[in-house]
C-alpha cells in the first residue's frame, strides 16, 4: 500500500511497457552476454559446441522470462516476494536431503527439465523478501534492535544453509547482497561497524579452529585461502589453477594474443576455462583493451541501474533495484579478483559471461525485477 | 497502512544518500579491478608471456645421423642402418589386448616382450607411444601396414642404428657403439645434452670411442607445443642437427679382411704399415668378435662365450697385447752398439751354444752353438750368444734407448682401445718399479728380448718401419675426417748411421732369401719383391738345467699356453721397401715356422694388391697355398657379399 498504488494511472499499460523498458539496460546485457558467445566460441576451439549453443537457448530464454516478468506490475513481485523467499529456503533444505554431489559439495538438484542450483535462487530472493520487509517497515523503527534482528535472520537462514553444501562463495554473496539492502533501507551505521568488527572475528576463529576439532570449514576452503595468500608455495597442487589464470591474463598484454590464439587456454592449462576462469581467457586472447572493455561494460550498467533506481520514488522498487545490482556487481567483482590473485577462489561465476544456465537465468530474473521497477515506477 | 507523501520522500533522500556511499565503493572496487589489470597486462606482460610460453613450449632433440666410416678405397665399414619398429597408443589401440593378439600373428612377439610392452603402456600416459618391437625386417613391418585398420594404435617407425658391413673383420679397429650408460656420462665433463636421450647410442670402443666427438655431430632441435598434460599439439620450428663427420681409415678392409681370415684358429695379432706415410694398412687381432651384437644388444650366453673363450676374441692384441719380442729385438741391441762404438760389425764373436755371465749360463738355442758369428751371421742365424756378449758391452740404458727410438716402449697416439705402452726396461725403470738393483742377467735377458722387454705387434711394425727406412715412421689410421685429409705425421730420418741401417737390413735380408737364413722357408720368391725379416720366438717359460740336459721339450708335446710366442717382423720389397709387417701368434711354437709364413702371406697380398701369383711362393709351398687361399675365399666370400647387401 504504497505510494505507487495512488498514482498507477500514469503507469503504462499492455504492450505500451515495451516502450517503456529500460533499453540501455537490455542493450548492455546483451553486449556483455556477446562477449561470453564469442569466448565460449573460442574456448571450444572454435566450434558452438559444446557450449556455445546450449549458452545461446538459455540466454534467450532468460531474455524472454526477463520480458516477461518486466510485464507483471512491480507490486505483484512485492506481494509474492515472501513466498519467493520461501520457496527457496525450502529448495535449499532439499538440496541438502535431495541434491547432487558434484565437485564434492551438493549444489544442484535435478528438476527434470533443469539443473538447479537453489542457492543461485537466493541471491534474489532474500534481496526481494527484504527490499519489501524494509518497504512494510515504518522508517521509525528501521535501528530498532528487534526488526533489525528480523532482517539479519531472514539473512542467515538461506547464508547458512548455503554454508552447509558447502558453498562459501555464495554464502559470502547472499550475505553481502542482504546487508546492502540494509544498509541502504537505513539501518544505523553502528550495527555495521558491529559486523565488520564480528567478522574479523570471525576470520580469526576460522583460521585458529584449524586442525581443532571443532574446525569451522573444509580442509580445501582452507587449502584456497592458503593457496591465495601464497599461491607460489604449491605451483603443481592447489596453486596451480591461480599460477596458471595469472600467466594467461597476464600473458595477453595491450591487445592479447589474437581471437582463438590463447595458448594457456587452448592447450587445456587454464582450468574451468569456459567458467569460473573465463575472463582470463578473454584478457588473454582480447588483452588489456579487451578486458577493460569488458570492466566499463560491467560499470556502465552498474550506473544505469543505480540512476534508475533512485529515478524510482516507491521503496521497494529503489531498494531491490539496488539490491539487485549489487548482487550483479558482487558476481564479476568476486570472479575478477578471483582470478587476478586478489581473492580466494571461491567459485563464482562472471556473470552473463561464463557457461552456466542457473546463473544467467537468475541474473536475468533479477533485470527482469528492475525492468517491472521501472516500467511500472511512478510518474 | 497508508504511507504519508513526506514519509517517502525523506525514505528516497536516505535510500540516494546511502545508494552514493555503495556506488562510490563500486565504483573504487571497478577502479581497483582496472589498475590490477594494467599492472598484470601492460607492467608485467613480459614476464607472464615468457611463463606461458616456458609452459606450452617443449624442446626436443634431434639426435644427428652419426659420421660413416670409410676404408681406404671408399668401401663402408660402419653406416646407419634404417631400423624398423612398431609402436603403440593406448588411447587409440582401444582394447590394448586384442590389437597385441592380432600384432603376435603377424610378427614374431615373444611372450616377455609382450609383457613388457603392457607394463609400459599402463605406466604411461594413453597417449604415450610405446616400442612394442624392434629391428624388424621389411616384410613384417609390410605385413603390419597392410594389416593396419585391423591394428588401431599401432604405427611402423624408421630410426637409423649402427651397422658393422664387415663384421668381426675390424672389430678392434672401428669398435662398436652402445647406449650411453650412467658410467659414461660420469666420465664425462660437459656431456652433450644429446647424451641425456635415453638409449643414445655413442663409442664404446675403438675409433667409435675415441672419435667419438668427431662422428657424433650436432644435435637439431625441435620446438614443439604441448598442452598442460604433455601431449603434443603441434610443431613450432625444426633445426635440423649436423650430422657426424665422415671418416675414412687407411685401413684397406680387403687386406684386413685377409689377414683376419689368414690368421683364423690362432690367437694372433698382425699389422701392417705403409712406409710411405705411416698409414695402417691392416691392424688384425685374431680371433674377433661380431660387433654388430654388440649394438643389437648381447645376450648373456654371447657374452660368456666371448668371455670365456681362451683365446680372448675380445682382446686388441694388435695394439693391446705385449710379448717379449724375442729375437726380434736383436736389431736394436745391434743397433745401440754399432751407434755406441763399441761394436765393429765385421767382428766374429765365438757361440759355443752358451755364455757364462757372472755364475749363470745362459744358452743359445742351437744347443751345439754357432760357432764364430759376425753381426750378418748373428741375425741370420738368429745367435744368442752372440747379444749376450755385445749387450754386456752397450749396456741396458742405451739398449732401451734405441728401442724407444724405433718406437719400442713408447705409446703411440692412436684413436684405438687400450694402446699398449710395452716396455723397454732400464735400470731406473727397475728401481723405480721393482724397487730393486738391475743385474747383468737382465741385460743378458733383455738383449734377445726375453726378461722385461715387452712389445705390442703395432710396435714391432714401426720398429721394422723404422728400420725399414731410416725415417721415424709414425703410424696414422685416419685418412681423412669430412673429406680433409688428416696431416701425415713428421717422419724425419732415425738420426742413425745409414752405413749400420744398411748392414742390420741386408741381414735380415738374409734370415728370408738366404738358404741359412731362419726365415727361408717363407721367402718371396720374387728377387724385386725379396722380404727381408727376423725372426722371433719367445718363451713363456723357464726352462730348467735338468729339462735342458734331457734335452728340451717340444712345443707340440706342451700345453697350449705353454708354448713360445711366435714373432715375425719384416718389410719388402727389401731394395725398395713400401710394407713393414708384425706379426705375433700367441703361444704360435717357432717364430720361423709359425709367424714368417703369416707374415709372407700377408706381405704378398698388399704388394699384390690381392692378386699374389702363385709363382711368388717358393715351389714347394704352392700345393698348400693354392688349397689356404681357396679356403680364404671362400670364407670371405659370404661376409662381402652380406656388406654390399646392406650397405
Amino acid at each position: 500500500m504504497s505510494y505507487l498504488e495512488y498514482n498507477v494511472k500514469s503507469v503504462p499499460t499492455g504492450f505500451r511497457k515495451l516502450l517503456f523498458l529500460n533499453w540501455p539496460i537490455i542493450l548492455l546485457l546483451c553486449a556483455i552476454s556477446s562477449a561470453g558467445f564469442i569466448m565460449l566460441y573460442s574456448v571450444a576451439g572454435g566450434s558452438i559446441n559444446p557450449w556455445l549453443e546450449p549458452q545461446l537457448k538459455r540466454f534467450a530464454l532468460g531474455m524472454a522470462v526477463m520480458l516477461g516478468i518486466a510485464m507483471i506490475p512491480i507490486w505483484f513481485w512485492r506481494n509474492v516476494s515472501a513466498v519467493g523467499y520461501i520457496v527457496s529456503v525450502l529448495l535449499l533444505i532439499a538440496v541438502e536431503l535431495f541434491g547432487e554431489v558434484r565437485m564434492g559439495a551438493q549444489r544442484w538438484i535435478n528438476l527434470g527439465f533443469m539443473v538447479l542450483q537453489p542457492s543461485e535462487l537466493a541471491k534474489i530472493t532474500v534481496v526481494m523478501f527484504l527490499a519489501s520487509y524494509y518497504d512494510w517497515l515504518p522508517l521509525n523503527r528501521k535501528s530498532h534492535p528487534l526488526w533489525v534482528f528480523i532482517p539479519v535472520m531472514i539473512i542467515m537462514v538461506p547464508t547458512a544453509l548455503v554454508l552447509k553444501q558447502p558453498d562459501l562463495g555464495t554464502a559470502l554473496l547472499v550475505m553481502i547482497g542482504g546487508g546492502t539492502i540494509m544498509f541502504l533501507a537505513g539501518v544505523h551505521w553502528a550495527y555495521f561497524a558491529a559486523v565488520i568488527a564480528s567478522g574479523v572475528g570471525v576470520v580469526w576463529a576460522v583460521m585458529v579452529s584449524k586442525g581443532q576439532s571443532w574446525q569451522l570449514l573444509k580442509d580445501y576452503q582452507y587449502r584456497r585461502i592458503e593457496t591465495f595468500l601464497d599461491p607460489a608455495s604449491d605451483p603443481l597442487g592447489a596453486g596451480y589453477h591461480i599460477t596458471q589464470a595469472k600467466i594467461a591474463l597476464g600473458s595477453g598484454g595491450w591487445t592479447g594474443r589474437g581471437f582463438m590464439q590463447g595458448t594457456q587456454s587452448r592447450l587445456n592449462f587454464l582450468p574451468e576455462k569456459h567458467t569460473d576462469f573465463i575472463f582470463t581467457t578473454l584478457a588473454e586472447e582480447f588483452g588489456f583493451i579487451g578486458a577493460t572493455t569488458l570492466l566499463a561494460l560491467y560499470v556502465a550498467l552498474i550506473l544505469i541501474c543505480i540512476f534508475t533506481a533512485l529515478q524510482n520514488r516507491d521503496r521497494f522498487g529503489s531498494l531491490l533495484t539496488l539490491g539487485i545490482t549489487m548482487t550483479f556487481f558482487l558476481y564479476f567483482a568476486v570472479n575478477m579478483s578471483m582470478v587476478m590473485g586478489m581473492a580466494p577462489v571461491v567459485g563464482v561465476p562472471l556473470p552473463m559471461v561464463s557457461y552456466g544456465g542457473s546463473a544467467m537465468l537468475v541474473l536475468l530474473v533479477g533485470f527482469g525485477l528492475i525492468q517491472s521497477a521501472h516500467v511500472h515506477r511512478a510518474r | 497502512m497508508k504511507r504519508p507523501p513526506k514519509d517517502t520522500a525523506q525514505s528516497q533522500r536516505g535510500i540516494g544518500r546511502r545508494t552514493l556511499v555503495v556506488g562510490g565503493l563500486q565504483l573504487a572496487t571497478a577502479g581497483l579491478l582496472a589498475l590490477k589489470l594494467r599492472s598484470m597486462q601492460v607492467e608485467q606482460a613480459e614476464t607472464f608471456r615468457l611463463l606461458a610460453d616456458e609452459n606450452r613450449i617443449n624442446i626436443k632433440l634431434l639426435p644427428p645421423a652419426r659420421g660413416l666410416i670409410y676404408d681406404r678405397r671408399g668401401v663402408l665399414l660402419a653406416g646407419n642402418e634404417q631400423n624398423y619398429r612398431i609402436t603403440m597408443t593406448r588411447e587409440d589401440a582401444g582394447d590394448v589386448e586384442e590389437v597385441l593378439d592380432r600384432l603376435s600373428q603377424l610378427i614374431p612377439l615373444s611372450d616377455t616382450a609382450r609383457a613388457e610392452a603392457l607394463k609400459e603402456m599402463s605406466n604411461r600416459s594413453a597417449f604415450v607411444p610405446v616400442t612394442i618391437a624392434d629391428r624388424l625386417t621389411w616384410d613384417d613391418i609390410t605385413r603390419v601396414t597392410v594389416n593396419a585398420p585391423a591394428l588401431p594404435g599401432v604405427t611402423t617407425e624408421v630410426g637409423l642404428s649402427r651397422y658393422y658391413s664387415q663384421g668381426a673383420d675390424l672389430a678392434h679397429v672401428i669398435g662398436y657403439v652402445g647406449p650411453v650408460s650412467d658410467f659414461d656420462l660420469s666420465r664425462i665433463e660437459n656431456p652433450d645434452p644429446l647424451l641425456q636421450i635415453p638409449k643414445f647410442q655413442i663409442g664404446k670402443t675403438g675409433v667409435e670411442a675415441k672419435m667419438e666427438e668427431v662422428l657424433r655431430g650436432s644435435a637439431g632441435t625441435r620446438q614443439i607445443e604441448v598442452n598442460a598434460i604433455g601431449r603434443v599439439m603441434r610443431e613450432l620450428s625444426r633445426e635440423e642437427g649436423q650430422p657426424g663427420a665422415d671418416l675414412q681409415l687407411t685401413i684397406d678392409s680387403a687386406l684386413q679382411t685377409y689377414v683376419e681370415a689368414r690368421l683364423e684358429g690362432e690367437s694372433a695379432g698382425a699389422v701392417v704399415i705403409d712406409l710411405e706415410n705411416g698409414d695402417l694398412r691392416a691392424v688384425v687381432s685374431s680371433p674377433s668378435f661380431d660387433p654388430n651384437l654388440f649394438v643389437r644388444g648381447i645376450s648373456v650366453a654371447e657374452w660368456n662365450a666371448l668371455n670365456e673363450n681362451p683365446f680372448r676374441p675380445l682382446a686388441a692384441k694388435a695394439v693391446q697385447g705385449t710379448y717379449p719380442p724375442g729375437s726380434t729385438f736383436k736389431m736394436i741391441t745391434a743397433l745401440a752398439a754399432l751407434e755406441d762404438g763399441v761394436l765393429d760389425p765385421e767382428e766374429t764373436i765365438l757361440c759355443r751354444g752358451y755364455t757364462e755371465v757372472s755364475g749363470t749360463r745362459f744358452h743359445c738355442w742351437k744347443s751345439g752353438g754357432h760357432g764364430n758369428v759376425n753381426l750378418h751371421d748373428s741375425l741370420k742365424q738368429s745367435c744368442d750368444c752372440y747379444y749376450y756378449e755385445v749387450s754386456q758391452r752397450v749396456g741396458i740404458d742405451k739398449i732401451s734407448a734405441m728401442a724407444r727410438r724405433f718406437g719400442l716402449g713408447v705409446r703411440h697416439d692412436l684413436p684405438l682401445s687400450a694402446v699398449a705402452e710395452g716396455l723397454a726396461p732400464d735400470k731406473e725403470w727397475k728401481a723405480t718399479v721393482r724397487g730393486e738393483d738391475w743385474r747383468i742377467g737382465d741385460t743378458v735377458n733383455a738383449s734377445i728380448g726375453q726378461g722385461y722387454v715387452l712389445a705390442s705387434p703395432l710396435q714391432l711394425a714401426i720398429m721394422s718401419a723404422r728400420i725399414a727406412t731410416g725415417r721415424t715412421i709414425t703410424p696414422r689410421l685416419i685418412h681423412t675426417i669430412d673429406g680433409i685429409e688428416t696431416p701425415k705425421q713428421s717422419d724425419d730420418t732415425i738420426g742413425l748411421n745409414e752405413n749400420y741401417l744398411r748392414r742390420i737390413r741386408a741381414a735380415m735380408d738374409a734370415v728370408s732369401n738366404n738358404n741359412r737364413g731362419t726365415a727361408y722357408g717363407s721367402r718371396i720368391n720374387v728377387s724385386d719383391k725379396r722380404m727381408g725379416g727376423k725372426t722371433g720366438t719367445s718363451q713363456v717359460r723357464r726352462i730348467t738345467a735338468e729339462e735342458r740336459a734331457r734335452g728340451v721339450t717340444s712345443n707340440a708335446d706342451l700345453p697350449w699356453e705353454r708354448r713360445d710366442h711366435a714373432l715375425f717382423v719384416g718389410f719388402a720389397p727389401v731394395d725398395d721397401p713400401k710394407y713393414a709387417v708384425a706379426v705375433v701368434v700367441e703361444h704360435g711354437g717357432g717364430g720361423s715356422a709359425a709367424a714368417a709364413p703369416i707374415a709372407r702371406d700377408v706381405m704378398l697380398q698388399a704388394l699384390y694388391e690381392g692378386q699374389p701369383p702363385l709363382e711368388a711362393y717358393p715351389s714347394n709351398v704352392r700345393g698348400r697355398i693354392s688349397e689356404q687361399q681357396r679356403a680364404i675365399q671362400n670364407r670371405v666370400q659370404p661376409g662381402a657379399i652380406q656388406g654390399n647387401d646392406r650397405a
